[in-house]
């Protein structure tokens, strides 16, 4: 079998001491409102408009006119905002608390970025609008191309990308238009990815018909030099690696990974997930990297997922930017202009592997991460590296007495801890971090990376203060001290003052309810 | 007991004259933890040894089971899914996953026995 997790994750709902929960009449928990799915809300003939039915109405499309209901729920105005305010108040974002989901770099979205990205010439431009009237959006990515380029050291940019996997994807396309430029296509199947490297990274180069071959590590976290150079080979297409690594470590080495991968004929792409720990500090072009991706929502605070889309623009070495996709913007005697077929391409000198999306990418997400970049300055983007590492160590500092630290010496971004301090206490990493839901604090990135048993991997990020590490902190030694008392119901069976107590997940896998159904009321949504 | 033999991946072969009948370890299941989808290979399907078989999933993570031996596939246990616990409830017995005709029995021999693959999962924690 391949690819089995060993990580001691407990899976069984029962042995858990889930299921039981104090209830009240409304199911309400004082303020903790509970809420039904808006089709559960339904009143017949509900509505936020009161229109009255047209007199003598004719409808134009004949027998195409709508026979039955089509299943909305009716209800009035208030009754709709105050389902979406309660929902929204289940969520945990980084506005109501510390995120410290580790390798996710869930830092504060400043409200500056909000206020560029609403400017009428940015929220309200459509991508379809002639080019002559969106000059200043055109120059906006242009410029924010121009910064992405200076502070990774590299010639070229795709900024369409919508997000890091999809950046990922975009980088490893460019790679292989320029293996199959020079005729080696049939020839370079193999891609190699390090152990400690992000999960995208390998299911991004099987996308793309590639085998997969990982690269051991060296045991202190880190890429195995000679373990790479012995996989290394005519038939390897590129290395993935993500550099600061998944266990918050610097791959020392990456120098000579470069030196060692482009002498074997192959190219260095580097997952930039953790570009937040040298942005300002170190420029990867320097370190001989050929694509990277550079998640927006990560390094630059634009928000993360649900709280809008992601941007992972690729940066490019001199060997891949011919290959640069379509769309991208160029400019001359002042004037913007988008480079949008091929023909145009070849007019300008590149010969772009195709296109990643419709459009020239996330216009909200590039006005953020330059609003961000411009209000930062390059002193401020150099402080954010050195704050995210200062932070990172501040919490492995603080806690490994008593947390088990997986590796010697400082780290990057996160600290990372495995489960030997929990061994022997029938606490699992899965019951510590819902244990800190309890508390408050949406838990750390668990279980991941796969190199260390029931990981912890923290990421404060640097837009934490010390007070609020230091509660985090205080937190968690009172957590692993609970671990060693008699207080296990503490973990077992939490989180407790949730909105739900622990999920099933295993029913949930076996037996899921995929789609809400009339006949079955409230308990659809336990 | 019918002569049983493992894998250093955790699959465990056995032989009845010329079928051999594949499933996970014990060992395997409870790393697992609790199965929740199998999807298994169609009937007639030929497989080198070292072959994806079957891909099993868990809460935690989805993995590959790799056929042990050459053969072909003559039959499927297509209880599991319906009813993918059956794995972690059995799978040294009713937890099989499929049965192949064996092309080569030799390739048995470079399987462990049970008290060496004992050994190494000891050596594995």
């Amino acid at each position: 079998m391949s690819g089995m997790n060993k990580q001691g994750r407990p899976t069984s709902f029962a042995e858990s001491g889930g299921g039981a929960e104090r209830t009240t009449f409304t199911g309400n928990k004082g303020l903790e409102l509970e809420e039904p799915l808006i089709f559960e809300r339904d009143t017949k003939g509900a509505c936020g408009v009161d229109l009255d039915e047209p007199e003598g109405y004719q409808p134009k499309i004949g027998k195409f006119e709508r026979k039955n209901r089509i299943g909305l729920p009716g209800l009035s105005e208030p009754e709709v905002v105050r389902h979406f305010v309660r929902l929204s108040s289940k969520n945990y974002s980084i506005d109501a608390g510390l995120y410290p989901l580790g390798s996710c770099t869930m830092k504060h979205n400043p409200r500056l970025n909000e206020k560029m990205a609403r400017l009428p010439g940015f929220g309200d431009v459509h991508p379809l609008q002639p080019e002559q009237t969106v000059q200043g959006a055109m120059e906006l990515i242009d410029t924010l191309a121009h910064w992405l380029k200076t502070l990774t050291g590299l010639p070229a940019v795709a900024m369409s990308p919508k997000a890091g996997a999809h950046g990922e994807l975009c980088g490893m396309m460019a790679i292989r238009a320029a293996i199959e430029a020079k005729g080696e296509g049939e020839q370079r199947r193999r891609v190699l990815v390090p152990e400690s490297a992000h999960g995208t990274n390998p299911a991004t180069a099987a996308l793309l018909g590639y085998k997969v071959d990982t690269i051991k590590g060296d045991g202190n976290g880190r890429v195995d030099l000679e373990a790479l150079r012995e996989k290394l080979g005519p038939d390897v297409a590129a290395i993935m690696l993500t550099n600061p690594n998944t266990c918050g470590l610097f791959e020392r080495d990456i120098i000579d990974i470069a030196k060692a991968v482009h002498e074997a004929g192959a190219y260095f792409y580097c997952d930039g997930a953790n570009f937040n720990a040298i942005v300002g500090r170190v420029r990867p072009g320097d370190l001989g990297v050929d694509a990277m991706h550079i998640n927006l929502h990560k390094t630059f605070s634009t928000p993360h997922g649900g709280g809008g889309p992601g941007a992972g623009p690729v940066v490019f070495s001199e060997a891949l930017a011919p290959f640069v996709p379509l769309p991208y913007v160029v400019q001359k005697d002042g004037v913007y202009d988008l480079i949008e077929t091929e023909d145009e391409a070849e007019a300008d000198g590149t010969s772009p592997f195709g296109r990643m999306t419709a459009f020239h990418g996330q216009m909200g997400m590039f006005v953020r991460a330059l609003a961000y970049m411009m209000s930062h300055g390059s002193d401020g983007l150099r402080q954010v590296a050195e704050d995210s590492v200062l932070n990172a160590n501040y919490v492995l500092a603080s806690l490994k007495d008593v947390m088990s630290a997986s590796y010697e010496g400082p780290c990057m971004h996160e600290a990372l801890f495995d489960d030997r301090f929990l061994k022997g206490t029938g606490v699992e990493t899965l019951d510590f971090a819902k244990a800190m839901i309890d508390e408050g604090y949406h838990p750390m990135t668990m279980y991941f990376p796969l190199v260390v048993h029931g990981a912890l991997l923290i990421e404060p990020t640097e837009t934490e203060s010390k007070q609020g590490i230091d509660l985090f902190i205080a937190t968690l030694r009172d957590l692993v001290a609970a671990t060693k008392s008699n207080d296990k119901e503490r973990f077992s069976g939490a989180p407790h003052f949730a909105p739900r107590g622990r999920l099933d997940e295993t029913a949930a896998a076996r037996k899921p309810i995929l789609r809400w159904q009339p006949e079955m009321p409230a308990q659809a949504a336990d | 007991m019918s002569d049983i033999r493992f894998t250093d991946q955790h699959e465990w072969v056995r032989v009845d004259d010329d079928v051999a009948t594949i499933g996970i370890s014990d060992y395997a299941q409870e790393q697992l933890g609790d199965v929740v989808f199998v999807e298994l290979p169609e009937t007639g399907k030929t497989l080198s040894a070292g072959d994806e078989a079957a891909v099993v999933e868990s809460v935690k993570a989805a993995s590959e089971v790799y056929a042990p031996v050459s053969g072909e596939v003559v039959e499927v246990n297509g209880a599991l899914e319906d009813e993918p616990a059956g794995v972690n409830e059995d799978a040294m017995g009713n937890g099989w996953f499929v049965k192949l005709k064996l092309s080569d029995a030799s390739e048995l021999d470079k399987l462990m026995d049970e008290a060496a693959y004992k050994e190494f999962c000891d050596g594995l924690d």
